[in-house]
């Protein structure tokens, strides 16, 4: 595994891109060929299952290293990440002796590490750890952690594959998606001429928007040229009929079909090669639910007959990327709408499929004022499509722009502080806020992002020296700086102290001009209710 | 025998402060940086080393009276001395003696021999005031000699794939440590302003470091495949455009870990400390066979613990006015270049 610790170090050294691309083909050219399968499916985010308990691990380095555990667990609020944590611990010593496990070994050793009892998993991490240098117990602690990641975007790794293999990075991509055994496959199956073929259940990769900055007049010229949608709050996917069978798969590239099973019937009703894009929503009686309710139907294990009629589920269709078993994803947004359009028009799919309508304005002034008050119609802002545009993978700019709301905003008060992980380690950056009920200030939400560098540095200083009370990890801390926390959608619930959740919470700014007696109250923030 | 007041650790019996944070009559000093010396004392006493950084930063006109180490000064049947401590040059650990009772304040040190300052002595006392800047056992600092190997690598891999090499550290200790230690193969290093000033001070106490000053018209064909060192401040600043291309390394105790390293977005972090790790900590304490520890500066209840628990110590956390100009490294508030 040394060449894969050695490219994880090269890829954790730099931001620069190309630097990664480098790494990550010479890593491929390099690699023994399982090898190369096993770190496919790590780069692209396919983490192994956590085979061992972490409170586990913290009591085996404790006995290695002869430490009390609470000060492992000192350590560990400081470091802020647990694999580093062990790895600093656990010592930095090779030896020399010890066999060489390549990445499919020792991948394949974890898989069965979680069937061994604890004694056995104890010899086994520890020997590996006291046999290692700290840069390899890193790796290794993440992937037994379960939190394996390397700071590589799929789309990186995509193309660093298209350069090795000599493919089109949208083949790579394609073939790529979903989940696949590394143990099963080579290179030839995974990349090879006739994979396609074999592998009917294969969605395509999302082809996601650019969230919009600035007026549209300046930037994308007429509107003419332009569709426009509504942009719903649901779960994107992709509905797959190939073979008479049906595949639903989200944008996470999961496949989801058991979740979603109103639209089994397409099966019989839709031709053997076609793949629609859009948003799955709940709906009922000619109304969109609140997202809330299809996230519980979703989480269900069970769904009965009940949680089916309750909050129905449709798709608001607005691709197709395949149309009679072609690929369709080259030809212009307005041909494909006019076919999706046609595939629709058949009645007896409506109850599930309904095709996104297009808005229809004169300027984008018009658009502008629909876009202010979105939420009066049921949406959260406006999808802005080119009507040339050619199916693109990733997140791209120029052609899908998304242009959302304003978010809802309050101003709330930083009560609690906690460090946080990663790049964030050691750096209080971990919020939760609070609003007035009274003279009583109620927690509502916890919000990570939104500040600067900069700002997380100044906000850590205040706060090491405004702590009333330490909890472990986290700090009680003076009730006085007052922050603006945007949100997207706002909701009734039980589990929260506060009696509402929210969607999305992120930090807008420090307001720094007002007080904490000026932040807003909880009758404020039930009435946006 | 001590008492921690407003102004700092007092010393009632010699009627003197250790490291005071605020002006008092009479102070002294462990070593020149400038959270333990600061200005405005009627009268300072330091290391033989430490007076002309104090000059240096103080100004000319301060009042120094100054000891070697292990030579005892008597005053009202105290006796007070300094001891090296191994943090920076003139850097000293000061043992208090008053009827038969001992206290040593550290200051900062450590164990870890540097090359550069004098390496630290341990001193038996009663009672020891110690900071924990790196107090938990995930810091476990390498050898100086074994990072300053790694640095003189990294140099010449840069020089030989064309880039500069800008090596950050304080400008007051890991500087010179850096100088002292770099391959002359790497030609003369360069130096910001802050780390020049600091060294001209230094060699009127007779230390000479390799270097010359990078002056704003310093020709273009000077700065390439150099090695330069300058101090945190430069950090995100346009100070460091002209030298490119570069490649940046950190050199703090703090790099140890990844999350600060990657903060700091610079090409490279060298664990490379002017404190104690915990293991350096745990060796200095037993040495000194002192049975009541004082834990300033640092993780001081989590350290503090540890010492209660595993050595049976009494042990107790003292809030001090102390940073650490380690910590300043990740903090936003840089101290402006000297």
């Amino acid at each position: 595994m040394k060449d894969f610790v050695t490219l994880f170090q090269e890829i954790d050294a730099t931001t620069k891109t190309n630097a990664k691309i480098t790494a990550l083909v010479s890593y491929f050219q390099h690699a023994a060929p399982q090898d190369r399968l096993w770190a496919i499916t790590l780069l692209m985010g396919n983490r192994p299952r956590r085979p061992v308990k972490t409170t586990d691990l913290r009591t085996w380095v404790a006995t290695i290293t002869h430490l009390p555990l609470w000060l492992i667990e000192e350590s560990y609020y400081i470091v802020g990440d647990l694999a580093e944590t062990l790895a600093l611990l656990a010592g930095d010593q090779e030896n020399t002796e010890a066999p060489v496990l390549t990445l499919t070994e020792l991948l394949q050793a974890l898989q069965q590490l979680a069937g061994l009892n604890p004694e056995e998993q104890q010899a086994f991490i520890t020997r590996f750890w006291m046999d290692h240098r700290g840069e390899d117990n890193f790796v290794f602690n993440k992937l037994i952690t379960g939190n394996f990641r390397m700071g590589v975007s799929k789309q990186l790794v995509i193309k660093a594959l298209a350069q090795y293999i000599g493919q089109d990075e949208k083949a790579i991509a394609h073939r790529l998606m979903g989940k696949w055994d590394p143990a099963a496959e080579t290179l030839e199956s995974l990349f090879g001429e006739r994979t396609i073929e074999n592998k009917a259940y294969l969605p395509y990769p999302f082809f996601l928007a650019y969230p919009l900055e600035g007026a549209p007049e300046a930037s994308l010229g007429p509107i003419g040229e332009w569709y426009l949608e509504k942009k719903f709050d649901g779960i994107r996917g992709q509905i797959i009929v190939r073979n008479h069978q049906v595949f639903v798969w989200s944008r996470g590239e999961e496949l989801v079909t058991d979740k979603f099973p109103e639209f089994d019937r397409l099966k019989d009703l839709l031709p053997n090669g076609t793949v629609i894009d859009g948003e799955i929503i709940p709906w009922k009686d000619g109304q969109v639910l609140p997202f809330a309710q299809m996230q519980t139907r979703i989480g269900r294990k069970k769904l009965t007959p009940k949680h089916l009629s309750e909050v129905p589920l449709i798709m608001i269709c607005y691709d197709l990327l395949e149309y009679n078993g072609e690929d369709i994803r080259a030809k212009t947004l307005e041909e494909r709408r006019l076919l999706l359009t046609s595939l629709l028009a058949l009645p007896s799919v409506n109850s599930v499929l309904q095709l996104s309508h297009l808005l229809e304005f004169d300027d984008w002034e018009a658009a502008a004022q629909f876009r202010a008050r979105a939420r009066d119609f049921f949406c959260e802002g406006i999808m802005i499509k080119r009507m040339s545009s050619v199916y693109e993978t990733g997140r791209r700019r120029g052609n899908w722009w998304k242009w959302k709301t304003a978010p809802m905003t309050v101003d709330a008060v930083l009560i609690y502080a906690q460090s946080g992980s990663g790049r964030r380690s050691n750096l209080f950056t971990d919020y939760t806020f609070a609003v007035w009920d009274g003279d009583q200030l109620v927690p509502f939400t916890k919000a990570y992002s939104g500040l600067t560098d900069k700002e997380i540095l100044r906000l850590d200083r205040w706060v090491k020296t405004h702590t009333i009370e330490k909890f472990g990890p986290v700090r009680s801390v003076q009730p006085e700086l007052v922050f603006e926390i945007a949100f997207e959608g706002i909701q009734e619930s039980k589990r929260h102290k506060s009696g509402v959740a929210l969607r999305f919470p992120r930090i807008l700014r420090w307001r720094e001009d007002k007080p904490a007696s000026e932040a807003n109250t909880k009758e404020d923030l039930r009435a946006l209710l | 025998m001590l008492q921690f007041r407003e102004e700092g650790i007092y010393f009632p019996a010699a009627d003197c402060y250790i490291d005071p944070w605020k002006p008092v009559p009479r102070a002294v000093i462990t070593h020149g940086h400038s959270d333990h010396a600061r200005p405005d004392m009627g009268s300072y006493l330091c290391h033989t080393l430490t007076k002309e950084i104090l000059r240096h930063r103080l100004g000319p006109d301060i009042q120094v009276q100054t000891l070697d180490y292990n030579e005892p000064l008597h005053i009202n049947g105290a006796t007070l001395s300094f001891h090296p401590a191994g943090h920076i040059i003139g850097s000293a650990q000061v043992r208090l003696e008053y009827k038969g009772e001992v206290w040593v304040v550290t200051g900062d040190y450590k164990l870890l021999n540097d090359g550069v300052s004098t390496p630290y002595e341990p001193v038996a006392c009663h009672s020891f005031i110690t900071e924990s800047t790196f107090g938990l056992p995930v810091y476990q600092f390498s050898s100086c000699a074994s990072i300053y190997d790694e640095i003189n690598h990294w140099c010449a891999q840069n020089a030989k794939e064309g880039y500069s090499s800008v090596l950050i550290g304080y400008a007051l200790g890991k500087a010179q440590n850096i100088l002292a230690n770099l391959d002359p193969e790497l030609g003369v290093p360069l130096l910001h302003g802050a780390v020049f000033n600091m060294n001209e001070a230094l060699t009127r106490s007779g230390h000479l470091f390799p270097g010359e000053w990078l002056a704003p018209e310093i020709p273009a064909d000077r700065l390439k495949n150099a090695v330069v060192v300058a101090p945190q401040s430069v950090l995100g600043t346009s100070w460091l455009r002209k030298l490119r291309p570069y490649r940046i390394a950190v050199c703090s105790g703090w790099m140890a870990l990844r999350g600060p390293r990657r903060r700091l977005s610079v090409d490279k972090g060298f664990a490379l400390s002017d404190h104690c790790d915990f293991e350096q900590l745990n060796t200095a304490i037993k040495a000194t066979g002192a049975q009541n520890i004082y834990v300033t500066h640092g993780y001081q209840a989590v350290y503090s613990r540890w010492l209660r628990e595993q050595y049976g110590l009494n042990a107790v956390e003292l809030t001090t006015h102390f940073e650490n100009n380690e910590e300043a490294i990740t903090g936003e508030d840089q101290k402006t270049p000297e």
